[in-house]
């Protein structure tokens, strides 16, 4: 049995489909990820999914119980964990832990165990008089997670987990969940950060509330398999995209950085070379020109664009 | 059943350490209900004293000199000058005496004779409050003045006599108190829950609880108690304040005062949760409180202005005030001691209150619970 299943799942806010008939299964020890821009549908999905938002048409079951049906019954069965890491402030992270734990109605026995774990795994034992307004944004999130999960649920949503927390800390987050998914937890997770992504098993991109792709990420990647993607380097970015884009060669083109990546259309074949003498031609400094593997960022960009 | 319990007694006990942890909940809940009442007690007395008196003392005898004498020694004037005519009315007009004795020269004769006598006091009516109670106490002195007169050979054939219960001295102290408690109380109760749950919809912390499987009820319970239990606290030591401060007679009974606290307590509470389930900001949470409990306590209750003497679309309104039911409990236990049978309308109207109030604060927090 899958870990969720969503078939034909929809939400409306009066006139707008906030989404709009996703359908997709994510199964047992998975890390799910979910792609798309701000409004998307990703938070408005995942509040479904929680029982926190009746559905308006569609099914989703998670962990074998209809959402629609018995809200409380999933909210038992799942972890839940927001970008805002929402603690009591003014709450050692010992009385944040036993505050979680009462609501989920762990026994004393079963709580002191989890605390340990908890602590444990948030890197905060000895530190748990300290308020939580105190510690440090990467501990406070580590802190979230473990009270998010006190309950040892089967499935965690993680919705933008990692927002406003620095490199470091995300990378040790990420071993966190690592390990969970290791122990069987089912994983789903929203994140804008594509680097992050490519950490999941499968990944989901929602675009206007639609399921745009789904799948591993090399299998989104394989939507470039018969088109090349040429990063350009040179001086004068702006300039070598308005160059790119009137070459007939050229799908499209888009800013990475400092550099300019340009999908050729099928058939083209890898023309870096005429491409460069093009770009010189035209009196820019070209500072490298090299065919590259596909990245998420331009995987999600064509499928942004394509789903239109 | 027992899981119940214990996630109610979490969300007790993380309220209990937030507010003893948070000092602008502390100061709404503590400090300010003790200055306000301190500020109002002292500050806001109706009772006038030293009222600046001249004297036109035109009989010069003993008798005008023992009237005078009256008026100083109640306590209530203070003799600035003596004076003629003329300039009686430019003291008055200059505001430097509120009230003028004006003796007949005609008075101690017509005292020994046994003829009435007139004597006329003039005051500045540009206080229209003050000035009628200056002219009150004035017509106290020269009653109990003439009385000396009136002597075994003739004895006054009709005398009122006036005599005050509860309040013999009219200490409008005893009066202001209990409307002070039901405002004070009031803000207090409204204000503070009103802004804990909002506080949580703006910090998230709702929505991360609202993940949990606990039910709305659970929640809005175990938030309540500590609020319940900090308001109801506050509200007695108020009572035992005005009791050592301002001498508060406390003649009804202790349960008694505590179940119109109780009753009026959850009512104050109620509304501030329905307070927190239509406003999404702290800011619009802390406004709409104090409009909803300030207004009606301060202006509809009969706290400041007489329930009777208010148009009759505003009388109508005012049954739907606690705080007007809830004064005529308090007075009627402090001052009076009554008992319930007494009082039981009134403790209906609140209880009714309570439950309507609590009611639909569920219902809303309910639905928006999800």
């Amino acid at each position: 049995m899958n870990a969720i299943t969503v078939a034909n799942l929809t939400k409306r806010f009066g006139g707008f489909v906030a989404v709009d008939g996703v359908t997709f299964d994510v199964e047992r020890g998975e890390i799910f990820g979910f792609l798309g821009s701000n409004g998307a549908g990703k938070s408005t999905t995942i509040r479904m999914l929680c029982g926190l938002l009746e559905p308006t048409s569609g099914v989703a079951v998670v962990d074998g119980v209809d959402v629609g049906r018995d809200p409380e019954g999933v909210k038992q069965r799942i972890g839940y964990m927001s970008q805002k890491f929402s603690l009591y402030e003014a709450l050692t992270v010992d009385e944040n832990i036993h505050f979680f734990g009462g609501v989920y109605g762990l026994d004393r026995a079963r709580l002191d165990a989890r605390r340990r774990f908890v602590l444990d795994m948030a890197g905060l034992a000895g530190r748990e008089r300290t308020r939580t307004s105190d510690l440090a944004g990467g501990w406070r999130q580590r802190l979230a997670l473990g009270c998010a999960i006190l309950h040892e649920p089967r499935i965690v949503f993680l919705d933008e987990p990692t927002g406003g927390v620095d490199a470091l800390s995300r990378r040790e987050f990420w071993k966190l969940i690592d390990r969970l998914s290791d122990d069987g937890v089912t994983v789903l997770v929203t994140t804008h950060y594509l680097d992050e992504a490519e950490h999941c098993n499968r990944l989901a991109i929602i675009h206007a509330g639609k399921l745009a792709a789904i799948g591993t990420t090399s299998v989104l990647k394989a939507r470039f398999a018969d088109r090349t993607i040429v990063e350009v380097r040179t001086g004068n970015p702006i300039e070598a995209m308005r160059q790119l884009d009137a070459t007939a060669d050229v799908e499209k083109t888009s800013v990475f950085g400092t550099a300019v990546h340009a999908v050729l259309r099928r058939g083209a074949g890898d023309r870096a070379s005429a491409l460069a003498s093009r770009l010189e031609s035209a009196g820019l400094h070209v500072e490298g020109v090299a065919a590259v593997q596909p990245s998420l960022e331009d995987v999600f960009l064509d499928v942004v664009q394509h789903a239109g | 059943m027992t899981r119940v319990l214990r996630t109610i007694a979490a969300v007790g006990r993380k309220e209990f350490r937030q507010i003893g942890r948070d000092r602008r909940t502390l100061m709404i809940l503590l400090i300010v209900p003790v200055f306000t009442l301190l500020l109002f007690g002292y500050a806001l007395n109706f009772d006038i004293r030293h009222v600046r008196l001249a004297v036109d003392d035109r009989d010069r005898s003993a008798a005008s000199r023992s009237l005078i004498a009256a008026f100083v020694n109640s306590g209530y004037f203070d003799l600035v000058a003596g004076v003629d005519a003329s300039e009686a009315t430019r003291l008055i007009d200059r505001d430097e005496v509120r009230a003028v004795l004006v003796i007949p020269s005609g008075l101690s004769r017509a005292l020994q004779t046994g003829r009435a006598a007139a004597v006329q006091v003039l005051l500045n009516g540009d206080n229209a409050n003050t000035a009628t109670m200056v002219m009150g106490y004035a017509v106290t002195i020269v009653r109990s003045e003439s009385a000396k007169y009136a002597g075994p050979a003739r004895p006054p054939l009709i005398s009122i006599e006036p005599r005050l219960w509860y309040n013999p001295e009219l200490r409008s102290a005893l009066f202001l108190v209990p409307g002070l408690i039901a405002y004070i109380a009031m803000i207090t109760a409204v204000v503070s829950t009103a802004l804990s749950v909002v506080r949580e919809k703006e910090r998230g912390t709702m929505e991360q609880v609202r993940m949990a499987p606990l039910d709305a009820a659970s929640f809005i319970v175990g938030k309540t108690v500590p609020y319940f239990a900090i308001s109801l606290s506050s509200a007695l030591g108020i009572v035992l304040v005005s009791m050592l401060l301002f001498g508060m007679p406390m003649r009804g009974s202790w349960p008694m005062l505590i179940t119109v606290l109780s009753l009026f307590l959850l009512g104050a509470l109620g509304l501030g949760l329905l307070v927190s389930s239509i406003a999404d900001t702290q800011q619009v949470a802390f406004q709409v409180a104090v409009l909803v409990s300030f207004l009606p306590t301060i202006m509809l209750s009969g706290f400041v202005f007489p329930i009777a003497s208010m148009p009759r679309v505003l009388q109508l309104i005012t049954y739907g005030v606690p705080a007007r039911y809830f004064l005529v409990a308090l007075r009627g236990i402090l001052l009076k001691g009554v008992g319930l049978a007494t009082i039981r309308l009134e403790l209906a109207a609140l209880g009714i209150f309570a439950g309507v109030v609590l009611l639909l604060a569920s219902v809303r927090l309910q639905r928006q619970w999800g």
